[in-house]
């Protein structure tokens, strides 16, 4: 028996209910034609010019993300329970998000204590007073989920201010749909390509008061060079929208307008991928050439609807991570139907000083990082690595957070050798309204593709695969 | 649509376009080349200058010389109007445009940058030529293929076609204006095997070799080639046919904004100063003078759209 959770496996090796059609399906299938289909993928995706940017890489520098053929699969049952989780924590976070740009009830109720507030580099005094339409923060959360068993699925991030790969959840799927047409007339998939549609609903739906007519809508991208910028375009297309960047939008009259070959025409909403930092020179920071100068205070003024809202890193970082079962049961008065990670604040001395002493058994990463860089494994650094870590960790404790090494479940690929194990996690999509929460059935599911290599970030060598939600 | 996206749509199509006009020189330079062997590097410097590459050209090498010249117009980087350069550029501009576009005119062109840049890694030898020139034109049709069969006609499109016109009409002003001197009354050396290969030349360097002769027949004097070159309203990269082509599509536009900017009007005076005479009146106003003012009335409409729809801030 492994230590892993495999979920396409049982102990004994007979194939779990959920996976019972994909085995059936694979074993029937030539070898050569899969090995020819994944190259075809492959080129399907180049063509199709999904590819992510590299930073610090030449411009030219495009490369793909690789996918593998072998779906993941979710049960209806599962994914019932994780719809519930989820819709529970995202309501959580919104409501947090509105407390503590107002009243701060959970600072006086002592909860939070107000230095993670106040000292936290993504709290934006800006937004104090602010409401935004519809007292939505979060229009757009990716969930990260990681598995351990059967029953146990943990929140590893929040991912509340911008989170991207829904393109490669929606291109994922319609890859395996032109590839393998007869593996989903066999099983019943749930559907994920209403996504873009509901995206523009959504956003629609938190328009500012003062909009008459069908709201519209654009998408803000910093620009051709930016790591996700097919993913910016992918979505402003499939929604039929503009896609702008910072030297498209000037304040007019009150409104933030883009320039059009008609003259300057207002944006109702602006779902932005550029960070908080950027968005405004005129009120964050002044060398950024890719916000509008100005935006925020159209903002503030009703002008807008900018999503996510200004301010919403504040629920995603990782040290207020640690408090989520608390702002869970707080604004819901329920216990967190998903768990948490169990994290020690490196900020406090006893949880400093029990992680410096067992560096090799923990994940080390940062209160503010993302992207998987600037973390540490224990498990598989070397003592070199663990040694230079101590020092960094110890010279800035606030700076960072542990958390144990999950065993992360298990979904096989297709590899040279045939089917084999490799770490997965899980982001599902949720989208935030007036209107209420949209859970897209599927997401993305991002695998580690060396073996027993935990990491799952594309930018560290991870993969993806189609996420599958079965009708039960 | 944003400015942007109109600047960006029209360049697309203009670097497409231009690099479709380099393959077809590059073929012309290399056919002259090998019919007069003696003055194959006069050739090939006219077709640099053609071009209007010959400049950057000469700060870079010495002398002309013919694995040179092909080696920058094809696919040196340096060279910002190269093959290569501009299938670069136009897939950038695809890129920055890609909601405008549909997935098939998306695809041609990210197919198109990706297939030459592979088949240019390399300096390209005289035997391989053909089939790189080949991929490029082939390349060009499927975009403009493409182009036709999926994209709705709007705006986008519009852009798209100016862009298209623009650049082709330089092009075939450009050709006439370096090889003006070869349909010049005074060189009717009349059936000189010399002038026979030129005029060939030029009919070949717009591809109309064929268009030509089902026009006129066997009979080539310098006057039908001007009159075809210029005013024929069939011949799809004659003077005459792009400027009603922008005209058109700006009209359009016209229509769909309700407005329309100094750019409509400037064409419809281009069409007038230029197009509405006959090819005598061209001949006895000086052929040379009225290309290069041509050229650059062209350019300037070329900026006035640029302007009008706030291509940039």
């Amino acid at each position: 028996m492994s230590e892993y959770f495999d979920e396409m496996l049982n102990d004994d090796g007979s194939l779990r209910d959920s996976y019972e059609e994909i085995g059936r399906w694979f074993n029937a299938q030539d070898v050569s034609r899969l090995r020819a289909k994944q190259r075809e993928a492959e080129e399907v995706f180049r063509l199709t010019g999904i590819t992510f940017n590299v930073y610090g890489k030449a411009e030219a520098e495009e490369r793909l993300i690789p996918f593998d053929i072998v779906p993941r699969v979710i049960s209806g049952r599962e994914w019932q329970r994780l719809e519930r989780g989820i819709e529970q924590r995202v309501r959580a976070i919104n409501a947090f998000l509105h407390d503590i740009y107002h009243r701060q009830e959970i600072v006086r109720a002592g909860r939070v204590p107000i230095e993670m507030i106040s000292e936290n580099e993504a709290f934006l005094p800006q937004m104090l007073g602010v409401s935004p339409p519809g007292r939505v923060y979060t229009h757009i959360v990716g969930v990260d989920l990681v598995r351990t068993g059967p029953d146990e699925f943990f929140v590893l991030e929040d991912n509340a201010r911008t989170p991207s790969g829904v393109s490669y959840m929606l291109e994922n799927r319609e890859t395996m749909l032109k590839m393998f047409p007869e593996l989903f007339s066999a099983t019943n998939v749930r559907n994920v390509s209403d996504y873009p549609r509901s995206l523009r609903r959504s956003l629609a739906a938190c328009a500012p008061d003062c909009v008459e007519n069908e709201p519209t809508v654009a998408v803000l991208t910093p620009g051709i060079y930016n790591s996700a910028y097919y993913e910016h375009a992918f979505l402003a297309d499939q929604m039929g929208v503009e896609l702008v960047e910072g030297h498209d939008l000037r304040v007019v009259e009150g409104r933030v307008c883009m320039r059009t070959t008609r003259g300057y025409r207002p944006i109702d909403v602006l779902y932005r991928r550029v960070d908080d930092d950027f968005l405004d020179p005129l009120n964050f920071n002044p060398d950024s050439a890719l916000g509008v100068p100005g935006i925020l205070d159209v903002y503030r003024a009703g002008g807008i609807t900018i999503a996510n809202a200004p301010g919403t890193g504040i629920a995603d970082d990782k040290a207020i991570y640690s408090y989520m079962p608390e702002i869970v049961e707080f604004y819901t008065g329920e216990k967190p139907l998903l768990q948490n990670v169990p994290t020690w604040r490196c900020s406090d001395p006893e949880s400093l000083s029990y992680v410096l002493d067992n560096l090799s058994d923990l994940v080390v990463k940062e209160v503010h990082g993302s992207g998987g860089y600037g973390m540490l494994i224990g498990p598989t650094a070397s003592k070199k690595e663990i040694a230079a870590f101590r020092d960094k960790l110890k010279s800035r404790p606030a700076n960072y957070i542990a958390q144990p090494t999950l065993s992360l479940s298990t979904v096989p690929i297709f590899a040279r050798s045939g089917l084999a194990p490799r770490h997965v996690d899980l982001r599902p999509f949720v989208l935030v309204s007036p209107e209420g929460i949209n859970i897209t059935p599927g997401g993305l599911t991002r695998v580690a593709l060396k073996k027993g290599s935990l990491v799952v970030n594309s930018s560290q060598g991870g993969g993806t695969k189609d996420t599958w939600v079965l009708e039960d | 649509m944003l400015g942007k996206t109109a600047g960006g749509l029209f360049w697309m199509s203009r670097y497409l376009e231009r690099a479709e006009n380099t393959a077809r020189l590059l073929e012309t330079g290399q056919r002259m080349a090998l019919t007069r062997t003696k003055n194959s590097a006069e050739e090939w410097g006219s077709v640099l200058k053609t071009a209007g590459v010959l400049d950057g050209y000469l700060a870079k090498y010495d002398e002309v010389d013919r694995d040179n010249a092909v080696d920058w117009l094809l696919r040196d980087v340096d060279n910002p109007s190269s093959v290569k350069s501009v299938i670069k550029q136009a897939r950038h501009n695809a890129r920055l445009v890609r909601t405008a576009l549909t997935y098939d005119v998306w695809g041609a062109v990210n197919a198109t940058w990706m297939k030459i840049d592979e088949a240019t890694q390399r300096r390209v030898n005289q035997r391989d030529l053909p089939a790189v020139l080949e991929l490029v034109r082939q390349q060009a049709a499927l975009v403009r293929g493409a182009t036709l069969g999926t994209m709705l006609r709007n705006d986008i499109f519009d852009f798209m076609r100016i862009g298209t016109f623009v650049e082709r009409a330089d092009s075939t002003g450009r050709i006439l204006d370096v090889k003006y001197y070869v349909l010049l009354p005074t060189a009717f050396a009349v059936g000189s095997s010399l002038d026979n290969i030129q005029w060939e030349s030029i009919l070949r360097s717009v591809g109309a070799g064929g268009g030509y002769q089902l026009t006129y027949g066997q009979r080539t004097t310098p006057s039908d080639i001007a009159q075809f070159l210029i005013l024929d309203q069939r011949m799809p990269r004659s003077l005459h046919f792009c400027c009603r082509k922008i005209q058109e599509n700006l009209s359009y536009l016209k229509k769909d904004y309700g407005f329309a900017g100094p750019s409509c009007e400037a064409s419809n005076t281009l069409y007038e100063k230029y197009l509405n005479r006959r090819i005598s009146d061209i001949f006895d106003f000086g052929l040379h003078e009225y290309i290069q003012d041509f050229l650059n009335d062209l350019g300037g409409l070329s900026r006035q759209i640029e302007v009008d729809y706030r291509f940039y801030e």
